[in-house]
């Protein structure tokens, strides 16, 4: 193992602030969620790789926490998407500025 | 420069690449599936990271399970049409991605001052760290009660998932607008 940690590091920054650039710049709901979910890997990706630097398994641990989360994130917020389509017929956060309808 | 490192070097770009090329696609279904690219590329990271459970439950519930249920939801909802160009707010894009060159200039700042780009870890990890077992006795010995909290968050989220998803029991369904003028003539329904 002759990676040095600070790559993976570099990389998950990479793919956290890619993530965070989706969030902000596309307007379908579906591909907004799906910038979230590189958000969380790039976390994910972090923490792993700072358990490796300092030996510890917890890191580890908390990534599978974060994993089940967002397991469960992914079914509610696919369902509140699913449930917000079928009444305003679009899945574009531009035209949902309505709280009810 | 050793096997691992070239691994890498091929591996980073094309993690990063399909993370941006998610982002500048505008179909929607074609967004899912270089997320998956990205998904089994972190994936493989968490290998190379001495983490071989993390990557079985990355490719099968990530890459496996969670991306099916996007596809599945896209398909079934039929968004995968393109999204309009104009920007509703002025420089919003321009912005955004302003913000998001600063925000991994700062994250690669602190990660140069904190852990630098030559700490390896320890070496005796790659043999323990890649033991499922300690991992599972982390699991099961000092994290068992969140562990546990855990399932209760799944069932909770499965029956929430249930509840959003149903089809409510309105009888006009032929109209959009009838729809939700059923639905709200009656709301005692909805509680039943």
């Amino acid at each position: 193992m002759s990676v040095p940690i600070g790559w993976f590091l570099a990389v998950s920054a990479a793919l956290f602030a890619t993530g965070t650039v989706g969030v902000l710049v596309r307007r379908n709901a579906l591909v907004m969620f799906m910038s979230v979910e590189l958000q969380l890997n790039g976390v994910n990706l972090a923490l792993v790789a700072f358990s490796r630097l300092h030996g510890d398994l917890t890191g580890q641990v908390l990534t599978f926490f974060s994993l089940v989360v967002a397991a469960a994130e992914v079914v509610v917020g696919l369902a509140i998407i699913v449930a917000v389509f079928r009444r305003a017929r679009t899945a574009n956060v531009d035209e949902l500025s309505e709280l009810r309808w | 420069m050793s096997a691992d490192q070239v691994a890498f070097l091929v591996l980073a770009p094309i993690s990063v690449g399909a993370g941006i090329a998610m982002l500048l696609q505008r179909n929607a279904v074609h967004a899912a599936l270089l997320l998956v690219v990205n998904l089994v590329t972190v994936g493989i990271f968490y290998l190379m990271l001495a983490a071989p459970f993390l990557f079985a439950v990355q490719i099968i519930v990530y890459a496996g399970a969670i991306m099916v249920l996007f596809l599945f939801v896209i398909m079934l909802l039929g968004v995968d049409r393109a999204e309009p160009l104009e920007e509703p707010i002025r420089f919003q894009r321009t912005a955004a991605v302003l913000l998001g060159v600063g925000i991994l200039a700062e994250l690669v700042t602190a990660v140069r001052a904190g852990v630098g780009f030559r700490a390896l870890g320890p070496a005796a990890f790659a043999e323990t760290g890649a033991d499922t077992a300690a991992l599972a006795r982390a699991l099961f010995r000092s994290y068992v009660l969140p562990f546990e909290a855990t399932s209760v968050l799944l069932i909770v989220a499965a029956v929430a998932a249930m509840v959003l998803a149903r089809r409510r029991p309105a009888p006009a369904t032929a109209e959009p607008e009838g729809v939700v003028d059923a639905e709200e003539a009656a709301p005692e329904e909805v509680g039943a």
